[in-house]
Order: C-alpha cells, then structure tokens, then sequence
C-alpha cells in the first residue's frame, strides 16, 4: 500500500528528499488550484493592470519622443513599451501589494495550526507562492503582454539568451519578494499588528522596485545604490531590464546573479527571523 | 439637529480609536503623504530625461499634476473610504447601517474617518501653490474664481468616481480591483497633459468619462494657453459642471444600487 494514497504526504518511503519534494510539490499545486477558483478577482485585477499599462505607456513613450536623442535611461521607444507591459504583467506575478495573510493569521493567532504541521511555514508559504506565481505567469502576466503587444510595438529579444534568463530571473523576483513580504508580515510577531510595516513596503517597493519609472532614469549612483543595497530593484526592475535587452549579455547575467544574492540572504534572513520568533511566540486567543 | 450630533459622535470614536493607536496613526500619515510626494517626484524623474512631456515643460505639467492631486487628495479624505463597500457587503455589515435611522453614505464615510489622511491634503494643496508660483500667471478676476472652483470641481468629480466605483459592488461583489482603474487611473491620467496619451485612449478618459476636465483644461485656461487638442478657451471654465454632471450620476447610481441591496443574510 505504501506510495499508493497520494492525500497521506508526511512520511514518504522513498527518502528525506524525495519527500521533501513531493510535499513542496503538492503545496505549490495547492497554491496554483486555490488561485484558479479565484476567476473573478483575476479578470478584475488583468483589466486594472491593462488600464494602467495604457497610462504609464504613453508616459513613457511621450518622454521618448522629446527626449534628447530619443533614449531616456538607454531604453529605446519599444523597449520603453516592453518594460512597461512586462511590468503590468510581472506585477500580479511578483506579488508587491495586497499580502497580509501570514500577518493576519499572527495577528488572529491561526498560526499556531501551521506551526503544528511537519512542514516549517518558510517553506510552506514559499511553495504556496511558487504555485500562486505560476498561475499568475500563464493568466496576469499573459493578457497585459498581448494587449501591450497588439497596441504597441514591443521589443523582440535579439539573442536567444534573453529568454531562459528571462524566466530564470522572473523565478528569482518571485523568492525575492516573497522574502521581503515574508519578513514584513513577520513583524507582527513582536508588533501584533503589521499595517504599519505593510504600508510601508507597499509605499517603498513601488517606486524602489522600477513600477513608477525605470530606474535607469535617476542618477547613475543612485540607481546602483538602490541596486545594490536594497532588494527592490531585484524585483521588478531587473526581469523588465532583461526582457527589453536594455543592458549585454554579461550585464543582464550580473544582475540576475545579484537576484539570486538577494534571494537566497533574505531566504536565510527570514529563516532566522521564524526561529526567532517561534522561541518567543505567544500565541493569541488562547 | 440630533442627526448632526449622532453624526459627531461616530466621527468622534472613530477618531480616538485612530489616535489611540498612535505608531500605526503616524505610519498611515508618513505613507499618505508618501504617496503624493512619490507622484510629483515621478514627474520630475521623467523631466529629468526631457525638457518638455507632449508639449509641456515642467511648471505647466507641475501645475496639471498639483491640480490632480490637491482635489484628489481631497477626494479620497473626504468619500475615498466607500471603496470598503464591496468588503461590507461581502460581509453583510451593510446590513447594520441600513437598519438605523441615518444617511447610508454619510455613516459608511464616518465608519473610518481617515484622519491620516488630512496631511495629505495640505501637502497637496501646498503643492499647488508652489505650481502656481513656478509659472507666470496673468490674475484676471475669472481666473481667480477658476483657482477657487478647479480644484474643489476636481474633488467634486474625483469623488463621483470613488461613489460611482464602490457602487458596482452592488450588483458585482467581486468587482475588486476594477474601481481603482478609475479611481486611482483617473488621477494617473489626469497627473499628465493629455496630450501624451493615444487619441482612443484619451477620447474614452478625457471626454467620455471627462477627465479632461479635473485638470487639464483648468490649467489651460490658467495659463492661458489655447488647447493643442481644440477645445475652446472657456472648456477649463466648465469643470465645475463636468463635476455636478457626474455627481449627479453618482447620486443616481448610489440610490438604484441601494435599493436593489439584497443582504447576503449571514
């Protein structure tokens, strides 16, 4: 019998690791089921996305046209179009706004139940989010591209590289940015109420992230400093900068190596920041 | 005159409670304010690249921006709250507001009175007057009247937009995100001259849904510049009846959509 009843996930007979993996699987694929039931919110949240790509495009694209030598921040007008629709698409992928679950089950004291399960919350909530993300990649991230692309002429990759280190860098902001929610909303461990903190990063990660305008278009030393000492430009920014083929090669390789930098530090950070909490946790509501 | 005071007294609670959470209260004030500083600092990043956004330098498209977000600002203080209407009447707490005595829309407005919002709209308003310094202006007495009027008309309108948004939860609760399309899209759109926009896209915002006219034509007749799109010079003169046009249409909305309410009775 053993192997036979796919429901029963917690003690596999083929090994540490290959039940480790089929947990992590079966969690992201709840992930990814959970999302698809939520088909309303999803044609609601693509039609915002759209109307907000037409805005920021013909921004950007106005910028372009009276620009000095018609390349604002080295984006030319299609690549200016690519990293906006890209980034209306990304957006729901990423996830920069509107989580405040784990938060909410600190505040309530539902937490303690995933504290009981056999799997750590880190890597639960992770494999949940890698499910929601893939959803979002094939519905929220599709429709915003082909709008963009029928309305506007976008940037098509030059080198075939830009395509895998392109998904390979979408994979990276979406740790990323689970990272950084994860510790946001870990506050509420020790704040109980984690608004403030939330506020916050969805005030800072919009405009430190690329969202608002590329951040090639501030001042050289500023940019890398964003870069390099924050993870937000490691969200949105790079996987739109690797998409329009603003930089080379190596560059576009660097920056996606920094992502992995920055996803595996906060990965750690917020794997330190659990235990922390757990040894100090009081749960709510008795 | 008891209205008036039961009125007072929500807004009284809801303002301790807020105060009495005094960390988060400064959060949600630093983030507001935040939130439209990070909108004029957008606009001077793009000028940054440019001397000139669809034909107009910075003070101009300074002036349009400012405009947009004093009266939105006011906007979203004074009604932006009705855009929790879709989470009560998922929940069903619209219920207990309907069953007492008072005004629908004035108690859902008070439920929540955002205090940390009101430095935002100083900041807004102080924008402004900084626009309205950085370009030169020729003060006849209409144009007096217009800076007094345009951007309470923006409020007016912009307010319109948040009622007419929140509205759809009555017949669509899970119209979610679609109301900040609007809402928050309006002010995206109407933060820029018009001009920058594509002619399909702008007919749809600016004339059908008249956004042209938050801002834009305003600052036009501020100015005194002709309109490169042909309105005639007194299109800025008419914001304040594009802003009853559409708070009328709010009003309608707001009473079918009350009266087809069908609890959902949990």
């Amino acid at each position: 019998m053993a192997g036979k009843d796919a429901s029963v996930l917690t003690i596999s007979p083929d090994g540490p690791l290959r039940g480790w993996i089929t947990t992590f699987g079966a969690l992201a694929g709840s992930g990814f089921r959970r999302y698809t039931t939520y088909r309303q919110a999803t044609i609601a949240g693509t039609f915002t996305n759209v109307v907000f790509g037409y805005l920021r495009c013909y921004v950007l694209l106005a910028v372009a046209a009276s620009a000095l030598g018609g390349r604002p921040g080295g984006y030319d007008a299609e690549q200016l179009a690519t990293y906006v629709w890209f980034g209306q698409g990304l957006l729901s992928v990423v996830l920069l706004w509107g989580w405040a679950e784990l938060a909410e089950r600190i505040r309530t004291g539902d937490v303690a139940a995933d504290l009981l399960r056999p799997v750590s919350p880190l890597t639960a909530y992770l494999a949940a989010d890698l499910g929601r993300a893939a959803h979002a990649m094939l519905t929220r991230f599709v429709v915003p591209v082909v709008v963009g692309a029928l309305c506007f002429p976008l940037h098509l990759p030059q080198r075939w590289t830009t395509v895998p280190l392109f998904l390979v860098s979408v994979l990276l902001a979406v740790v990323v940015s689970f990272g950084c929610r994860y510790l946001v909303n870990a506050t509420a461990y020790w704040l109980h109420d984690a608004r403030g903190p939330i506020l916050l990063w969805v005030l800072g990660a919009g405009v430190l992230g690329g969202l608002y305008f590329p951040l090639r278009l501030l001042p050289h030393e500023l940019a890398l400093t964003l870069w390099l000492a924050t993870p937000m430009p490691s969200i949105l920014q790079t996987p739109l900068d690797v998409a329009a083929e603003r930089d080379g090669l190596a560059l576009q390789a660097g920056l996606v190596a920094l992502q992995a930098v920055w996803a595996v530090a906060l990965l750690a950070l917020a794997w330190f920041v659990q235990k922390r909490a757990e040894r100090r946790l009081v749960v709510q509501g008795g | 005159m008891g209205e008036f005071r039961a009125y007072v007294a929500l807004a009284g609670a809801q303002a301790r409670s807020a105060f009495s959470y005094r960390v988060s209260f400064l959060i949600e004030m630093v983030v507001n304010v935040g939130a439209t500083f990070f909108d004029v600092l957008s606009v001077l990043v793009l000028f940054r690249a440019t001397d000139r956004i669809g034909g107009f330098a910075l003070p101009e498209a300074l002036l349009v921006t400012s405009l947009t977000s004093a009266g939105f600002s006011l906007a979203d203080f004074v009604v932006g709250n009705v855009d929790r209407l879709k989470t009560y009447v998922r929940a069903g707490t619209l219920d207990a507001v309907l069953v007492r005595p008072l005004g629908v829309l004035p108690q859902l407005l008070l439920m929540d009175l955002p205090m940390r919002k009101v430095l935002r709209v100083i900041f807004g308003l102080t924008m402004l007057g900084v626009a309205l310094g950085l370009n030169d202006i020729d003060w006849t007495p209409s144009r007096v009247v217009l800076i007094t009027l345009a951007p309470l008309s923006c409020a007016v309108f912009m307010s319109a937009i948040f009622v007419i948004s929140a509205s759809l939860a009555f017949w669509w609760v899970e119209s979610g995100e679609i109301g900040s399309a609007f809402t928050y899209g309006g002010r995206d759109f109407a933060s820029y001259p018009i001009t920058v926009y594509g002619p399909a896209f702008r007919g749809l915002f600016a004339y059908a849904l008249g956004f042209a006219f938050v801002s834009y034509q305003p600052a036009l007749a501020l100015l005194g510049h002709a309109d490169p799109l042909g309105l005639p010079a007194w299109a800025g003169f008419a914001s304040p009846l594009v802003a009853l046009g559409a708070a009328t249409i709010a009003a309608i909305m707001w009473r079918v959509g009350i009266r087809q309410y069908r609890s959902t009775g949990s």
